[in-house]
């Protein structure tokens, strides 16, 4: 177990390392030149060049390498050029609101997800599951961005009931909760996703699970099949899901961007899809830096919690 | 999900604690798997269904202009936004091009770069894990890391990314995804080789003296095949799907070139005027292919799976872009 974890984590250094020089080479691969982008296309060739020795631009590329990861490990990101401020603290302001969006939104995912997974697997093959797993294949196919469209023709074009966006005026946790009207729709429409990944995959779990020997023993002893199905069913899909949620951060991520570009969520999707039009390189590639050690984290973390959870896992030396 | 059970006959022995055995024990075939998996894709209705729906689309975006002539050039400022009516079935735009010669102008973007997205990924995939899976060690380890690193980041996130460093057209575009894509593809097949190296056939070819690159090439390939057309499917879709994301988001190719997602993004502005013809149209046609293009990848992929290890099955549920990290395959 310990040499597991032990490799597992140097597995997740090395791809810690990776993303870091990829974020750089993309940095790198910015046509023109950083000092261009910040200092504008009129900037005489004096000037970039004593921006380029400010900045060690000048230095062969692994100098600027090593200057760039420690700069990482001093918490300095870069700076955005569109909005002139530390980028890592543009991430740190938005990352609790995401933390808020992505962890409710996942939370009612899983909430509705299990038990639809689990009822669709009790109802195997007929008419119920056949029409729930048609409609979660038809919303796991269809575009983030449909859902969101028709949610807000639906709600806030045709009956007012929801507000469309958010108020461009909300930057704090407090503000978010105050405009919670606001918040139900990004919250739905990033759930919706995950409802139909994880249902369906709890589904396959507990199909599988139904055909253990433990449940025909549990239905022999006579245990009525509600407490089959949550005593046994439940707890043994559950797990599976662990690993899926670690999984799933990327995809909750990318999602994040188009809903919160959609509903002008405050966050760090939004923030992203603004440098993104605006060529904001530092801002974007230090969120990728971020969205990329998260999802190490993640599935490390998935990966530990699985084997912690369930005593019958042992990770050998495969 | 029943998957059709093939009888387990003298399990081979699975060596070096080698958790990628396949779960069924050794199969003794007939056929090869590309000749299995076709026969099982005749036999699925969902995947007929599927292929039908994408047949359709790609005889409506590339015949359909033969058939239905209409200005998809020049500006007409005086039938701007008409709803659908005689001469003009779907409506017009903004720009009083017709709704329903846009779909298909529209529809050939988005299906050319499916398809080569689909295929080049595949391709590409299929070599590097083939090659990482048979080359074991160091050179596999750190093969697989590079993969790894590409699939730390989302995927789409990287588009956003590059596609903002370049001005973008088509053939841009089908390079970008295809340089973010392969990796899914490769660790998949990474997996299935390494399962694959254990088995006795090549086992027996290694016996006979064969080469690595005559194994890669007469059994690795060839037995990968039925997994990589799977990933395909999934690839067409998720590219599809990418680039009406980023239409959407207002970072993909400029004008005048077009795909369904940049038309639903521009009849979204005029969905609040209640042109409601220049939503629909597009949205159902991209919901449709993509659904076609998932169905017909999840129905082969329990043919494939049904008489190979599960892996794949495992990971497939959970598919959105080809955005996850996947674990040890």
């Amino acid at each position: 177990m310990t040499q597991y974890l032990i490799r597992r984590a140097g597995q997740s250094v090395a791809v810690v390392i990776g993303v870091m020089i990829l974020t750089f080479l993309l940095l790198h691969l910015e046509p023109g030149s950083v000092a261009r982008s910040v200092l504008g296309l009129k900037a005489t060739p004096a000037r970039v060049a004593i921006f380029d020795s400010l900045y060690g631009l000048n230095k062969p590329l692994y100098v600027q390498f090593g200057i760039y990861v420690k700069q990482i490990f001093q918490g300095n990101l870069g700076v955005s050029y569109q909005l002139q401020q530390p980028v890592a603290s543009l991430i740190a302001q938005r990352l609790p609101r995401d933390a808020i969006l992505l962890g409710l939104s996942t939370l009612l995912a899983l909430m509705i997800g299990v038990p639809t997974g689990i009822y669709q697997a009790a109802r195997h093959n007929r008419l119920a599951d056949d029409l729930l797993a048609g409609s979660w294949f038809t919303l796991y196919s269809a575009p983030d961005f449909m859902e969101a469209l028709l949610l807000i023709a639906l709600l806030c074009v045709q009956f007012h009931v929801l507000p469309a966006a958010f108020p461009g005026s909300v930057n704090s946790i407090g503000g978010l909760f105050a405009d919670w009207p606001a918040l139900v729709l990004p919250v739905a429409v990033l759930s919706v996703n995950s409802v139909a990944g994880f249902s369906q995959y709890v589904r396959s779990t507990a199909l599988q699970a139904l055909a253990e020997d433990y449940i025909r023993v549990a239905r022999a002893k006579g245990l009525p099949e509600r407490l089959v199905l949550t005593r046994h069913v439940l707890r043994n899909s559950l797990l599976p899901v662990i690993t899926i949620l670690g999984l799933s951060l990327p995809d909750i991520v990318a999602g994040a961007v188009i809903a919160e570009s959609i509903f002008n969520f405050p966050g760090m999707g939004l923030l992203f899809w603004q440098s993104a039009l605006a060529h904001d390189f530092p801002v974007m590639l230090g969120g990728t830096l971020i969205i990329g050690v998260a999802t190490v984290l993640g599935n490390l973390a998935a990966d530990i919690a699985y084997s912690t959870l369930d005593p019958r896992i042992r990770y050998g030396g495969t | 999900m029943a998957a059709p059970e093939t009888a387990p006959a003298a399990a081979g022995p699975s060596p070096g604690g080698s958790a990628l055995a396949p779960e069924g024990g050794e199969i003794t075939a007939t056929a090869t798997d590309t000749q299995l998996s076709l026969r099982g894709l005749l036999h699925s209705k969902r995947a007929l269904t599927g292929t039908g729906i994408v047949v359709l689309l790609a005889l409506f975006c590339f015949v359909g202009p033969l058939l239905y002539h209409t200005n998809q050039v020049t500006v007409v400022l005086g039938i701007e936004n008409s709803p659908p009516g005689p001469g003009h079935p779907l409506g017009t735009d903004q720009y009083g091009i017709d709704v329903l010669g846009r779909l298909m102008t529209g529809g050939q973007s988005s299906l050319e770069l499916g398809f080569a997205v689909g295929i080049a990924t595949t391709l590409i995939g299929l070599l590097y894990g083939a090659v990482s899976g048979m080359a074991g060690g160091i050179v596999d380890a750190l093969m697989m890391r590079i993969v790894d690193t590409v699939l730390a980041v989302p995927t789409f996130i990287l588009l956003i990314i590059v596609a903002s460093m370049f001005s973008l057209s088509l053939s841009i575009i089908i390079v970008i995804l295809t340089v973010l894509s392969w990796p899914y593809t490769a660790r998949l097949i990474r997996g299935q080789v390494l399962a694959l190296r254990e088995r006795e056939f090549v086992q027996a070819a290694r016996t006979m003296g064969a080469s690595s690159r005559w194994i890669l090439a007469r059994h690795m390939v060839p037995n990968t095949l039925g997994v990589s057309v799977v990933t395909a499917t999934f690839a067409i879709a998720d590219s599809i799907y990418a680039l009406s994301a980023l239409s959407f988001l207002g970072i993909g190719p400029p004008p005048p070139f077009t795909d369904w997602g940049t038309m639903l993004t521009d009849g979204v502005n005029n969905l609040f005027n209640g042109y409601w013809w220049q939503v629909y149209p597009p949205l159902i046609v991209l919901v449709l292919i993509v659904v076609a293009f998932r169905q017909v990848g999840d129905a082969l992929n329990d043919i494939v799976s049904g008489h190979r290890s599960n892996v794949l099955r495992r990971r497939r549920r959970f598919r959105l872009l080809p955005l996850s990290a996947p674990r040890d395959a």
